[in-house]
């Protein structure tokens, strides 16, 4: 079938002002975006820029938004969409080229939740023994694949005035942490976390939870962070 | 611009992250990477990292040594192979240290699973051995890594890709690297360099492999002068999604999952009559091959079926999420209720960079050290894996020796200082990338690298012959001269992907011929490479590792010998 696709074109050191392109492409229906963007960068205008990896949603390099929803590029299929789509760059990040984004800031922001296990006591010879039923508490959470798509589309971040907001993404591995029962560091975690920018930031807006690629429950994860920083007080 | 670093690792994955780790408190470690740390290939390792913990049956390091060199079709170096599994459990207790997050026993410990190869007893049964995380093992240990580098502060060069080893006489001293975001070059000087770049697997047009896997650090060894070992070696997962070739983890057949045939026969009670569907990789691809050779696929098509029906949603759910997530997104039905369309798909390769068990390159059959440079991970030959890798083994393989470079390098710069580099070193790689951007190139990339995946599917994939090998060197050598007359569309420097994907295609064009011309003259069949024209493994011959070295005439092939310390050859039966 055939397919156009519009996308977003911008080098901000030579041009003032994004535009859009649209390129045509015969694509077969089960084919990812993911694919008709590399054959557009292949065999039409070797000068588009997107990044990409794995190719299969686990990664996290794809991310941009598509009809105006933030996924994955390579977990989206042809079939799924009429005539035309729209291909912009994730929101709230700076574009540095076409769909590339400075993602530097994300990463900041994720590495200032203190994103490892902490623990006091000296570990045994063996595992540290961790239950099931305490290990599937943050099964969804180790999903993850950072590919910002949550941040992106939240309307905290997506506001100037908010966007200090630690953000989703950089949630979801606190909460992981958290709730790990071999942590431990609840107190500083829940301390750096009881702020207006880190937990307390979420407006409980529900649209990473939306959009998510693995299908974490972004929303109901900050949630319980709340509910501990709450418990705390 | 000239920066200086004690130790520069090139990759992110497992292997080079794990170095990073050991050495930072010592050294001053920069890590370079193409892409974000966290997209590196290893996160798409789904089933586990085998060790002999016993958490859910007996096992013994002894048990997982036989099967290790059993797998390797005798081809792996016994030595390192010891080293690597009596070192497993030591590596799973400190990952989980660490806050991997392991699926639990109901005791609390971490939990284990079935694998292809991997017994007990020496081969009697199926065992217990890979520890996982429900099928995003891989992903999981990746992040906890990068999370400890972050921890610890370890230099990050993200989305920087390496152009060019560079030599102080004959020490490696550093790397070039192009830096995406700007398109600036700089030289990264080091005492020591790790190459830790990961596999090729983008040579073939089915593949697991991210679309990163070119092989750029097996080749910057291979034109620095370094010989590749062992690169007829190419791994075929049995199970890729068909049409896609994306990965459907071995995890799937040991949580109990089994082949089908169009007839509905479970087809590998006949080629692996005592373990069955978890047999060595090898044995399975060819099998399934066979199978559809014989029209015994899907509607007489390229594809067998993997039956998962008989596990259970639950089962489904809770361990094999991430593939079952697959299936559903790419073929729009679901493994609790339909059988996986599956077909074999270029995997790992056994072969790379020659090293000692302390990740230092070996430059000849003789063993001499090449200075300052070392490589862990799938770029690296061991060799552990011989002819033919099993299962979970490759983790271990990232972890073990990404560790033990990381110990050995901390050791090698103590003694090392910085030599004098001047930008001297950057004039050659500056000159390649003004010519790629003043040719008028009437090639396309992306044409030549389709004809290269074609050519390699059919000439250099899991059946081969003396004819086909010869006309695929042929067709290589040609398509590397349409290769020079490639040239830049895209003149722009920020995230200009066409120059990187230029230098990867070289990597690849070459990698072929070394995969092709290794295989051509490995008369014989072991483990991963299969000759219609010489179908037995013949020992007398061929028990020895093959070391092609780039010659101004085209690759030189030599040979060095196989180190057996506890099992003599055996035939190969599962």
């Amino acid at each position: 079938m055939l397919i156009k696709l519009k996308v977003f074109r911008f080098d901000p050191e030579k041009e003032e002002k994004p535009t859009y392109q649209t390129f045509e492409i015969e694509a077969d229906p089960m084919d990812r975006l993911l694919d008709c963007l590399n054959r557009i960068h292949w065999e039409q205008d070797p000068t588009l820029s997107f990044r990409m990896s794995c190719g299969h949603g686990v990664c996290g390099s794809d991310g941009m938004r598509i009809n105006g929803i933030c996924g994955l590029a390579c977990q989206k299929l042809v079939k799924s969409f009429k005539e035309e789509v729209l291909i912009e760059p994730l929101p709230v990040f700076k574009v540095v080229k076409d769909l590339v984004v400075d993602l530097g800031p994300f990463f900041e922001k994720y590495n200032s939740i203190k994103p490892y296990l902490t623990t006091k006591t000296s570990p045994p010879d063996q595992e540290r023994k961790q239950s099931p039923e305490e290990h599937k508490i943050f099964e969804e959470a180790i999903r993850c694949i950072l590919c910002a798509c949550c941040t992106a589309s939240c309307p905290v971040n997506q506001n100037k005035e908010t966007e200090g907001y630690v953000g989703p993404a950089a949630l979801v591995r606190a909460f992981r942490y958290l709730f790990d029962s071999r942590d431990e560091a609840s107190e500083e975690r829940v301390a750096l976390l009881d702020q207006k920018d880190g937990a307390g930031g979420c407006q409980t807006l529900w649209k990473c939870t939306e959009v998510c690629p693995k299908e974490i429950p972004v929303t109901k994860q900050i949630g319980r962070i709340k509910k501990r920083i709450y418990d705390a007080r | 611009m000239i920066t200086q670093h004690d130790i520069v690792i090139v990759g992110a994955g497992l292997a080079g992250l794990r170095a990073a780790v050991e050495c930072v408190d010592q050294a001053d470690v920069a890590v370079v990477s193409k892409v974000f740390p966290t997209r590196s290939h290893s996160g798409a390792a789904q089933g586990g990292i085998t060790a002999s913990l016993g958490n859910e049956e007996e096992d013994h390091w002894e048990w997982h040594l036989f099967d290790t060199v059993k797998g390797s079709d005798y081809l792996g170096d016994q030595d390192a192979v010891e080293i690597m599994v009596r070192d497993a459990p030591r590596v799973i207790y400190e990952l989980e240290h660490m806050g991997v997050p392991f699926s639990r026993t109901p005791e609390g410990k971490i939990a284990q699973r079935n694998f292809g190869g991997h017994t007990r007893d020496y081969g009697k049964k199926p065992v217990k051995r890979a520890c996982y995380a429900a099928d995003r093992t891989g992903r999981v240990v990746l992040d906890t890594l990068y999370d400890q580098c972050l921890r610890h502060q370890v230099k990050f060069y993200s989305e920087n890709y390496v152009l060019s080893l560079v030599f102080d006489g004959k020490r490696c001293a550093g790397v070039v690297t192009y830096d995406l975001a700007t398109g600036e070059l700089h030289l990264l000087q080091a005492k020591a360099v790790l190459l830790a770049t990961g596999g090729c697997g983008r040579i073939y047009k089915t593949t697991s492999n991210g679309f990163a896997s070119t092989g750029d650090g097996i080749h910057l060894a291979y034109q620095s002068g370094i010989p590749l070992e062992d690169m007829e070696f190419i791994q075929f997962h049995p199970t890729g999604l068909y049409p896609l070739g994306i990965l459907v983890s071995e995890a799937a057949r040991g949580e109990g999952g089994f082949l089908r045939n169009r007839l509905g026969e479970r087809f590998m009670e006949r080629y692996a009559p005592m373990v069955k569907d978890l047999a060595a990789r090898d044995v399975v691809s060819r099998a399934i091959l066979t199978e559809i050779r014989e029209g015994k696929g899907i509607s007489g098509r390229g594809y067998v079926h993997l039956d998962l029906t008989h596990l259970g949603e639950e089962k489904i759910q809770e361990r094999l999420w991430e593939i079952a997530s697959f299936v559903r997104i790419y073929l729009g039905i679901d493994p609790v209720y339909d059988p996986i369309p599956v077909q074999p798909t270029c995997h790992y390769v056994m072969g790379g960079i020659p090293t000692d068990v302390d990740g230092r390159v070996l430059m000849d059959e003789k063993g001499t050290i090449a200075q300052g440079l070392f490589a862990a991970g799938e770029c690296a030959c061991v060799s552990v894996h011989g002819a033919n890798r099993l299962g979970c083994n490759s983790l271990l393989d990232l972890l073990v020796f990404g560790r033990r470079s990381g110990l050995a390098m901390k050791q090698a710069i103590s003694k090392v200082e910085h030599g004098t580099l001047t930008k001297d070193s950057l004039r050659a790689t500056e000159e390649k990338i003004k010519k790629f951007f003043n040719v008028r190139g009437k090639e396309k990339i992306g044409e030549i690298r389709q004809r290269i995946q074609l050519l390699m599917m059919e000439k250099g994939s899991v059946f081969r012959n003396e004819e086909g090998l010869k006309k695929g060197i042929e067709e290589i050598r040609s398509l590397m001269e349409h290769y020079k007359n490639i040239g830049a569309v895209d003149k722009r420097k920020a995230f200009n992907f066409e120059l990187m994907e230029a230098m990867e295609l070289g990597h690849q064009l070459s990698l072929s011929e070394v995969i092709l011309f290794s295989a051509l003259h490995r008369r014989e069949s072991r483990g991963a490479h299969y000759r219609e024209d010489f179908p037995v493994r013949a020992d007398r011959y061929f028990l020895k590792h093959t070391l092609v070295f780039q010659t101004p005439k085209g690759p030189d092939i030599r040979y060095k010998p196989v180190k057996i310390t506890r099992f003599q050859p055996e035939a190969r039966v599962y």
